[in-house]
């Protein structure tokens, strides 16, 4: 078992040992390599100050994705590439394109935040997607600046994207895959540390054993939960067991009338695959936090954090998806709706863990809508989330599924609303007894992401929203959105 | 030369590419330790016993230091005393310092911060305006201020109405958290990195908590990562705990905020209650105004006095009030003591202006535009505000009408009326506002600024001067000034930082004044060093010292050039000085603070803006369509500068306005205290459509250059975005209603007013359930 983390910082060859299993990558690059670039703004994930890229090989290419350093886990580099803002220069001194077009487009003032805009615009461009607005407060919802107002940053962006120069990340391409692939971990990662674990099984038979012989054990996916616990909690988790490194636990299938979605792929990895089936289900993963963070969470993590303000249980439980679970060789299936015991906890046994999440393909006429209110738009936690997957035969409701977010202490399906639809007619007095039964169905808590009057009159609302887009005598050409894609 | 021109930010490079140094990237010393603060959990209480004992033993732990442990004075108060640096017997607002740790590390100092036991024996809690109202709570006493006779003039006025807007608060969030180090220094002398807007008043602060003459104080700020206000004055209780800390360890300690810790423990923007009255006639002139302006100021005095001046001051916006009154409560709860933020109260102020006339037009059924222009200032007698100041050459008709015209507003308020009868679902809303805001501080004193200029004798030149840098571009400019007072490419003025040591006794670097003040200062300088340079260069070409020139970076006397560097060795050869300080104080100041009447703004600094928004009737979410900016910067030092503050004033005005919401609990406790929870603008709420442009119009601006300060006047653009909204929210009810809508106008104030209109009858959209 190795029990030092190897990877590249740039291009150097790093091996470390961790003190603290638990490190930061912030806390590692700003104290150990005097990286003083990556800034920490919140350490919480949110403002994208300290915004880092991972470089991992991929279909034998070097795929960079950005992620927040401060709640990523330094344990978690271990056969990878870190790049930090010192790295994107060329060898030469020459600044990268992006960093140009930021200098160019006058998009620094205070400049705390610039190094973390650099590389999220740093990876954008190297994605290759078409600098349109929408792509690009996409790629940078993750990145929060006090000073600018954004509108020299989004020409920045474009006018990185507009450069012809070739990419310097590019450049060592085929030598930074040579030098990982040296680096590979050939064992799993097991660092004890005064009776403090990290442990990153490589198989699911050596996972699973170790779940079992840790029950107690965190369980870290994405981290972008676990992480928090850390920086913000202080809590020196004593056991860790990290999924990531796990073959085949990132494996997206799809069969002819389902999706299975590993416990350890990413929303990124997600979205494309879910967004093809369910539009709506695809935006509302957009909406899950930022690209840093998207590139590092997971499904599975939402589903097992069981926040009742998790917002892809409110889809999962309307499209009925089923979740295997895994304790030992022992493996079963559950419908999501089953998962839940109450506020915060689920039927997970000690030693047990999320393997995969099944998702239904939409059966024929199903339609599919979510819907999540928040105060901001982007990278904002819901107030209220719902979906519904709608059924319609000759003007009847033949199929129903709804789910909700943020009013009870769990996410919730809502059998009494389905009763009140389903077999009726799409019409308004169907509407009314649908919102009757929600009314009757929640009695949602004020906090500070809303009040439970709001919930309750916009969740209703959605019920309307859905009733308008779908219906027969719905909202005509009117439009029922203001969210439409940006030019 | 650079002068006027859209150079960019002198470390923009150094920006992008990570290298340009934050307090917390300076290399630490050895011995460094890390200091963590321990907050009260209660709103008011007794400390009936502060048992620290666990924090003492905690891993890694140094030293701990109570109220106790100060040898001065505890106090931090920046306007006014009252601002305990800890807590010594009673706590007054959840979140307040109650003791102070330095560890080995962060993590040891922070997680040592959380083991103490504190009993509190709790006390009666005011939390909100309102019952600080019902008490007559305040931290200082109540003022009015009355132009006519508003009492009258309302009761005669043929239309009359009153009503009431409520303002949140807002948090600065700075990108860069509170953050000091402090470095004892041999002979018991302190050399202090603080992020701050005000260094003087740091040294001052240290100098009263520790007992330490001002002289063995060193305090050096190159550049903070955003501060708009929140360094100006907490800065100093930051670089104080430090201070005191490594006073007592005589080592080097360094106390960075976490955020969470950062947004319980400072201040914020006033949230205010605002009650008006008012009377008007058919065309919606404002015959007679009564406003209550109660300031939410928390539990001190802190900077809550001049902050509400300056809502006072600023409750005419660019309208003539006849007959006003405006009566300014400050007011006392328990929760953190609100501070300097980007306007000073000005925007609060204006706020209840606009509203007032937002409210004319609806009982009108007129234009708000329409309305604003019967009200805006004019030729005497209707050009004297509240406060009896002459408003001179007032731009505001001119320019709101030609932003009416480029912003195409008639017609879009035609398209958008189309637009709102075919869709029941989503309406639009647009309003066109004013900002007029004066540029000085209120408080004579702080209108002051000083340099220091050398020239070395390769003809390089180190400017300091009392400003601090905070990303509004203060350094650049102030080094355009002095690049074009010599001639000399800008490359030759090197920035450094600010100061105690180089240039002392300063003002904050605030109120919009950085660069009026400071350019001036640094002007002053090498107009002195020039004048000195020119006699020496007279003396050696035998002409008079008036005529020499300098230019282009060389310098002609009669026929002959000589080089500025080459000057500068003639002149250190003949044994003159090549260092000069430089001083301005603003002139005509005339204002006499205990009436609140005369001049207390040197000028006033406008723009006009229109925002267009769309809104979703059953959820309450909206975006900015567009938004046509039109301000004035006089003649723009830097117009790429410029252009920066506007933008980004109009969107961080347009977060206060909407999303960003403090949210306390009924315990007292903020719990919106992280970028989690308390939304800022990210980038997709930047309006689809963004145009922003400088009135072209003639400078009258008699500041440096007949440049205009820029720093706080764009944030109140945003106000457009507010009316727009309130304005889509009228549609619901096809404009027969006056919606009630408070700040910040999240999506749940936005449904729930379309709620209320609504159950009022008067909803467009049928099915609109009412809350
Ligand atoms: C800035 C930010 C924004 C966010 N925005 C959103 C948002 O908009 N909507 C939203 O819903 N969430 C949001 N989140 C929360 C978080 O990103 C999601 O809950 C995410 O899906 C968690 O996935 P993860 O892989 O990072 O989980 P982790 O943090 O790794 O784990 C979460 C929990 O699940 C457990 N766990 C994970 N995988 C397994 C498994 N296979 N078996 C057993 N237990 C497991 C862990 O032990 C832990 O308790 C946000 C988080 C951050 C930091
Ligand atoms: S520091 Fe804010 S996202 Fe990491
Ligand atoms: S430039 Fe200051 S936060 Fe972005």
């Amino acid at each position: 078992m190795g029990a030092t983390v190897r990877f590249l910082l740039g291009e150097a060859e790093r091996e470390i040992a961790l003190a603290d299993p638990t490190r930061t990558v912030l806390d590692y690059l700003r104290t150990d390599e005097r990286r003083t670039g990556t800034k920490e703004g919140c350490a919480e994930g949110d403002c994208g100050a300290c915004t880092v890229l991972l470089g991992e090989a991929r279909d034998g290419a070097m795929r960079y994705r950005a992620v927040n350093a401060c709640i990523a886990f330094a344990a978690t580099l271990d056969g990878k590439q870190l790049l930090s803002v010192e790295d994107l220069a060329a060898a030469d001194g020459t600044p990268h394109p992006v960093q140009r077009a930021m200098v160019a487009q006058h998009a620094s003032q205070c400049g705390f935040c610039t190094p973390g805009f650099v590389m999220a615009l740093a990876a954008f461009r190297l994605a290759g997607a078409a600098p349109t607005r929408a792509a690009i407060d996409d790629a940078l919802a993750g990145n929060l600046c006090r000073c600018t107002g954004y509108r020299p940053i989004i020409d920045a962006a474009r006018a990185a994207c507009a450069d012809p120069a070739p990419d310097p990340l590019r450049a060592n391409e085929s030598a930074t895959l040579a030098r990982l692939q040296a680096l590979a971990p050939r064992t799993s990662l097991a660092i004890v540390r005064d009776g403090r674990r990290f442990l990153a099984p490589r198989s699911i038979a050596e996972l699973a054993a170790l779940c079992e012989e840790f029950p107690e054990a965190t369980r870290l996916a994405g981290g972008t939960d676990v992480g928090l616990a850390v920086t913000k909690a202080l809590q020196d988790p004593a056991c860790v067991i990290a999924l990531g490194a796990v073959c085949g636990l990132d494996a997206i299938e799809e069969s002819a009338h389902t999706i299975t979605i590993g416990a350890t792929a990413t929303y990124s990895d997600a979205a494309p695959v879910i967004a093809r089936h369910y539009p709506d289900f695809g935006e509302l993963i957009r909406r899950i936090g930022s690209v840093q963070v998207r590139n590092a969470a997971t499904l599975g993590g939402n589903i097992v954090n069981a926040s009742p303000i998790g917002d892809t249980m409110p889809a999962l439980l309307a499209l009925d998806a089923r979740l295997i679970l895994r304790r030992g060789s022992a493996v079963r299936e559950l419908p999501l709706a089953g998962f839940y015991r109450g506020y915060r906890e689920t039927v997970l046994a000690p030693g047990e863990f999320l393997e995969r999440v099944v998702l239904p393909k939409p059966a024929p006429g199903q339609i599919f809508r979510a819907y999540k209110l928040s105060k901001r738009f982007d990278q904002d936690i819901s107030a209220v989330c719902a979906a519904f997957a709608l059924t319609l035969e000759a003007g009847r409701v033949s199929g129903f599924g709804a789910g909700f977010g943020g009013l009870a202490a769990t996410p919730a399906r809502a059998p009494a609303i389905e009763a009140a639809v389903l077999g009726r007619r799409w019409d308004e007095a169907t509407l009314a007894a649908a919102g009757e039964a929600f009314d009757a169905s929640f009695t949602p808590l004020s906090d500070m992401r809303a009040s439970g009057a709001y919930r309750r009159l916009a969740g209703r609302n959605l019920l309307r929203k859905l009733y308008l887009e779908t219906a027969p005598s719905g909202s005509g050409r009117a439009r029922t959105r203001i969210l439409e894609p940006a030019p | 030369m650079s002068l006027h021109e859209p150079l960019p930010h002198d470390s923009a490079a150094r920006h992008a590419s990570g290298e340009a140094l934050y307090i917390d990237d300076l290399p630490e010393p050895r011995d460094l330790l890390h200091a963590a603060i321990g907050l009260s959990a209660r709103p008011h209480a007794r400390l009936a016993a502060v048992d620290l004992a666990a924090v003492a033993a905690a891993r890694g732990v140094v030293c701990v230091v109570t109220a106790a442990d100060i040898p001065g004075v505890n106090d931090v108060g920046s306007a006014a005393h009252g601002d305990p640096l800890l807590a010594a017997a009673e706590v007054e607002y959840a979140g307040q310092a109650i003791f102070a740790v330095a560890a080995e590390t962060v993590r040891d100092a922070r997680r040592a911060a959380r083991r103490a036991q504190v009993t509190y024996h709790d006390l009666p809690a005011l939390l909100t305006v309102d019952d600080a109202l019902a008490a007559r709570s305040f931290v200082l006493p109540s003022k009015t201020l009355v132009q006519g006779e508003p009492g009258a003039a309302i009761a005669r006025a043929p239309h009359r109405l009153s009503g009431r807007l409520d303002l949140g608060g807002q948090d600065h969030f700075y990108l860069e958290g509170q953050i000091a180090m402090a470095l004892p220094q041999e002979g018991g002398e302190l050399k202090i990195y603080s992020s701050t807007q005000h260094p003087t008043e740091v040294s001052h602060m240290v100098s009263r908590v520790l007992a330490l003459p001002c002289h063995r104080i060193g305090v050096e700020v190159r550049r903070m990562g955003g501060a708009f206000g929140g360094k100006e004055s907490q800065a100093s209780q930051i670089a104080c705990i430090a201070a005191l800390l490594a006073h007592h360890t005589r080592r080097p300690v360094k106390l960075r905020l976490d955020r969470d810790d950062d947004m319980v423990l400072t201040g914020k923007r006033h949230g205010f209650r605002i009650d008006y009255e008012v009377g008007f006639d058919d065309t919606g002139r404002i015959l007679g105004v009564d406003f209550l302006l109660a300031g939410h100021c928390g539990f001190s005095p802190h900077l809550s006095g001049p902050v509400n001046d300056r809502a006072m001051f600023h409750a005419d916006n660019g309208y003539f009030l006849e007959n006003a009154r405006i009566v300014s409560h400050r007011c006392k709860t328990h929760t953190v003591s609100n501070t300097a933020f980007r306007g000073f109260g000005g925007p609060q102020g204006m706020m209840a202006i606009e509203q007032v006339i937002d409210e004319i037009s609806r009982h009108l059924g007129r234009d708000p535009y329409a309305v604003r222009r019967v009200n805006f200032y004019g030729k005497a007698p209707r050009n004297r505000t509240p406060y009896g100041m002459e408003v001179r050459a007032n731009p505001l008709p001119a320019l709101t009408a030609r932003l009416a015209r480029t912003s195409a507003y008639a017609r879009r308020r035609r398209e958008i009326a189309a637009f709102n009868r075919e869709n029941p679902w989503i309406k639009r809303g647009i309003a066109l506002t004013p900002v007029k805001f004066g540029i000085s501080f209120t408080l004579t004193q702080m209108n002051q600024a000083g340099a220091l200029v050398h020239v070395y004798t390769d003809g390089t030149i180190h400017l300091a001067h009392g400003g601090t840098e905070m990303g509004q571009g203060l350094l650049v400019k102030v080094a355009q000034v002095v690049a074009n007072e010599f001639a000399l490419p800008l490359e030759r003025v090197r920035i450094t930082a600010t100061s105690t040591e180089q240039v002392p006794n300063t003002s904050a670097t605030a109120a919009s004044s950085g660069s009026d003040l400071n350019g001036a200062a640094a002007r002053a300088a090498a107009i002195t060093l020039k004048a000195r340079m020119a006699r020496v260069a007279a003396a050696e070409f035998g002409v008079p010292a008036g005529e020499v020139r300098f230019a282009n970076g060389a310098v002609r006397a009669g026929n002959h050039t000589i080089g500025f560097d080459e000057l500068a060795r003639l002149c250190h050869r003949h044994r003159v000085s090549l260092s000069a300080t430089g001083f301005y104080r603003t002139p005509g100041l005339a204002y006499d603070p205990a009436a609140m009447r005369g001049e207390p703004f040197f000028y006033f600094a406008y723009g006009a803006a229109v925002a267009e928004v769309e809104i979703d009737v059953l959820s309450g979410e909206y975006r900015i369509l567009r938004a046509d900016l039109l301000h004035d910067c006089g003649r723009s030092l830097n117009p790429a500068i410029d252009r920066g503050q506007i933008e980004g004033g109009f969107v961080q005005g347009a977060g206060w306005l909407t999303t960003e919401e403090l949210w306390w609990d009924a315990q007292g406790s903020l719990r919106t205290h992280a970028p989690s929870t308390y939304k800022i603008p990210a980038c997709s709420d930047l309006p689809r459509d963004f145009r922003v442009a400088f009135w072209a119009g003639r400078s009258h601006a008699p500041a440096l250059h007949r440049a205009k300060a820029v720093g706080e006047p764009p944030l109140m653009l945003a106000m457009s975005v507010f009316f727009a909204i309130r304005d889509a929210i009228a549609a619901t009810a096809h404009h027969r209603a006056r919606p009630r809508l408070d700040a910040p106008a999240t999506p749940e104030r936005v449904l729930l007013a379309i709620a209320a209109l609504a159950a009022g009858g008067g909803a467009a959209a049928a099915g609109v359930v009412a809350a």
